[in-house]
């Protein structure tokens, strides 16, 4: 399919996306300019919002999992491989314990913080050790991530804090009111700079030798990479939650059918991720209308069957 | 330092802790205490055998040293098994329910699902396992996403005894299961006994093992059902450990500095044990409880892992 088929179906989802929900606001209202105050006050301070949130974290989390899988040369890589997650974890824990009484945003200010302190780690981490293996990219990701997951777990475990802790990471988009979503505004120009790089990237991901011998500095780019990867995701993992499938199984579905090409493959990727969440989020709040199913569900069911058959049909083929 | 000095030095350390665990603070009633912590001992050395060895097949097989075997969704099936049971029937089913039927309901649904999914992926030639890897982890978040639903809603007690699940633990094992366990994996390691001497081709990867003559997918397809069974009853016996098959096949690499799997296996299965009976006995010991097994082995290792990374760097 096109580009510009997706961005059509991309636009006509985001039409809808304002136009489904609770209190009753039609086209025809805005396009005759005759909103009461209240509907301009729902469509300015829930529907653009949720809106803008959803289309940031489905581009977002799917362009950055490409490009770690790019850089790692490693397919089963996911953004939140390089221990941001983690770090973001430990500082919810923390405004949880220490700041109770903070509001959200503050909270999330907080963690952000964290998240960045730990990809910094990360990177300091990574550069000790020199580059002998691509692998040990992700692995020392993984592990370092493990590490502070630990003492997260062991100080939450100690203070019943799991359930909590898991609710605030799970994705949801039903809270996304004016107030709430502004952190995530960080990503979108981390997200250009993303797309400038693509080329690099590509050559990046064809390893370090190669890509010294192009020209290219190697290590620079593999740092912006990351730091990109680790901003966007810790952006809008503490605003929304984390969605399942856009950061590892949308990337691969794309470089199976369009290689690995990140000029070409990324705005692909990264419409196709946006396509995906406002799909799952607009019947998670038809199908029990006027109540919603938190999108975590629907993205798990919905997607596990869309992919599947993705899967299986290209494999038949 | 050779490859068997470093196998001797692993095997001791094993020992000592599990001595440490079997006989620091064991009181008066060494008659009772004894045979219970034997058991333990013995579900430590089953789970952390069978989990570094699955693991290290695994990572063989798929030629990605950043996975392990529940990647494809095994953990998650099991926690959404559990999460099932309480959910629909309350968290009394899950506690008082029969020990038995539990570990084979499972391990069995384990298993199921496992064969259906090389059933739907590795029926005709050639090298699928990048798509089963895929199937599996999309398998595996649906799974998620419909437990970690339920969890949301669910009331805060009853979640608690799903947590409980989550974390394995080694304190309650069950006496039938364990020498139900003991039988199956003893069954397992003597199939695989016939596939021991391809692995080391195997890991050249698919293209050079069939040039050098090996029967590349059937063995890989037996390779991946052992290492199902092993994992489908190492959870079922004690619970989820996701994170130890990869700190272990990990470290056993950057301790033995060999590609050897005669020399990785026993490694990384005398490591496991090691580092599963150390976190026993600071659980026990140290922390008195209040923390879990998998906690202190993620610190622990995890560090380890990265110390032994910057240290080798450093006489470079």
């Amino acid at each position: 399919m096109k580009t510009i088929y997706l961005a059509i179906i991309l636009v006509v989802l985001s039409i809808t996306s304002l136009f489904v929900g609770v209190s009753n606001i039609s086209i025809s209202d805005v396009l005759t300019l005759s909103l009461t105050d209240s509907q301009w006050q729902i469509l300015r301070a829930s529907r653009m919002p949720r809106l803008v949130s959803l289309i940031i974290a489905g581009v977002g989390l799917s362009v950055v999992g490409l490009i770690m899988q790019q850089l790692t040369r490693n397919k089963f890589v996911s953004p939140t491989t390089a221990g941001t997650m983690d770090s973001a974890r430990l500082g919810i824990l923390v405004s949880m314990l220490l700041f109770t009484s903070a509001s959200s945003l503050t909270k999330a200010v907080m963690a952000f913080a964290f998240a960045l302190a730990g990809t910094f780690v990360f990177m300091k981490i990574l550069d000790k050790v020199k580059f002998k293996d691509v692998i040990f990219v992700p692995l020392v990701g993984l592990m370092f991530g493990n590490i502070v997951g630990s003492i997260t777990t062991f100080f939450a475990y100690k203070h019943d804090l799991i359930q909590s802790i898991g609710a605030w990471l799970y994705g949801d988009f039903s809270g996304i009111i004016t107030g709430r979503y502004e952190l995530m505004y960080i990503s979108v120009p981390a997200l250009v700079i993303a797309y400038m790089f693509a080329n690099r990237f590509t050559i990046a991901g064809m390893g370090e030798d190669f890509s010294t011998n192009l020209g290219l500095k190697y290590k620079q780019v593999v740092n912006i990479g990351l730091t990109i990867v680790a901003l966007v995701t810790a952006v809008i993992v503490l605003t929304v939650g984390m969605m399942p499938f856009l950061g590892l199984i949308i990337p691969n579905i794309v470089s199976i059918y369009r290689g690995d090409n990140l000029r070409l493959s990324l705005p692909y990727t990264a419409l196709l991720g946006a396509i995906f969440i406002l799909t799952c989020d607009i019947l998670g709040r038809l199908i029990i209308h006027p109540y919603e199913i938190p999108i975590g569900l629907t993205v798990g069911v919905i997607g596990s069957g869309v992919f599947l058959y993705l899967l299986l049909r290209r494999r038949a083929a | 330092m050779n490859h068997t000095w470093r196998l001797g030095i692993l095997g001791i350390l094993a020992v000592l802790f599990i001595g440490l665990y079997m006989f620091i603070d064991i009181g008066p009633y060494w008659d009772y205490v004894l045979p219970r912590r034997a058991k333990q001992v013995l579900a430590i050395v089953l789970v952390g055998g069978a989990i570094a060895f699955s693991t290290v097949v695994f990572q063989t097989i798929t030629n990605n040293r950043i996975l392990t075997p529940s990647i494809i969704g095994l953990d998650a099936l099991y926690m959404l098994i559990q999460t099932l049971i309480v959910f629909v029937f309350g968290s009394m089913t899950l506690v008082t329910m029969n020990a038995n039927i539990h570990f084979l309901m499972s391990a069995g649904l384990m298993v199921v699902f496992a064969s259906f999914l090389f059933r739907l992926l590795l029926k005709r030639e050639g090298n699928h396992i990048y798509f089963l890897l895929l199937v599996g982890i999309i398998f595996g978040t649906f799974f998620s996403s419909i437990s970690s639903f339920m969890e949301m809603i669910i009331d805060p007690n009853e979640f608690v005894v799903i947590q409980d699940q989550s974390f394995a633990s080694f304190n309650n094992v069950n006496e039938d299961l364990l020498m139900i366990s003991i039988v199956m994996l003893v069954a397992v390691g003597l199939y695989f006994i016939r596939y021991m001497k391809y692995l080391d081709v195997i890991s050249l990867g698919r293209d050079h093992a069939l040039n050098l003559g090996v029967p590349y997918d059937r063995v890989v397809k037996h390779l991946l059902f052992i290492v199902v069974l092993l994992i489908s009853i190492s959870t079922a016996l004690v619970g989820p450990i996701t994170f130890l098959g990869l700190l272990v096949a990990n470290i056993a690499y950057q301790f033995m500095l060999t590609h050897k799997h005669s020399l990785i296996i026993p490694g990384a299965v005398l490591i496991s044990i090691a580092s599963l009976a150390c976190a026993q006995f600071l659980v026990t010991r140290v922390f008195t409880f209040e923390t879990t097994i998998s906690v202190i082995i993620n610190f622990l290792g995890g560090v380890y892992f990265i110390y032994l990374l910057l240290k080798e760097n450093k006489s470079w």
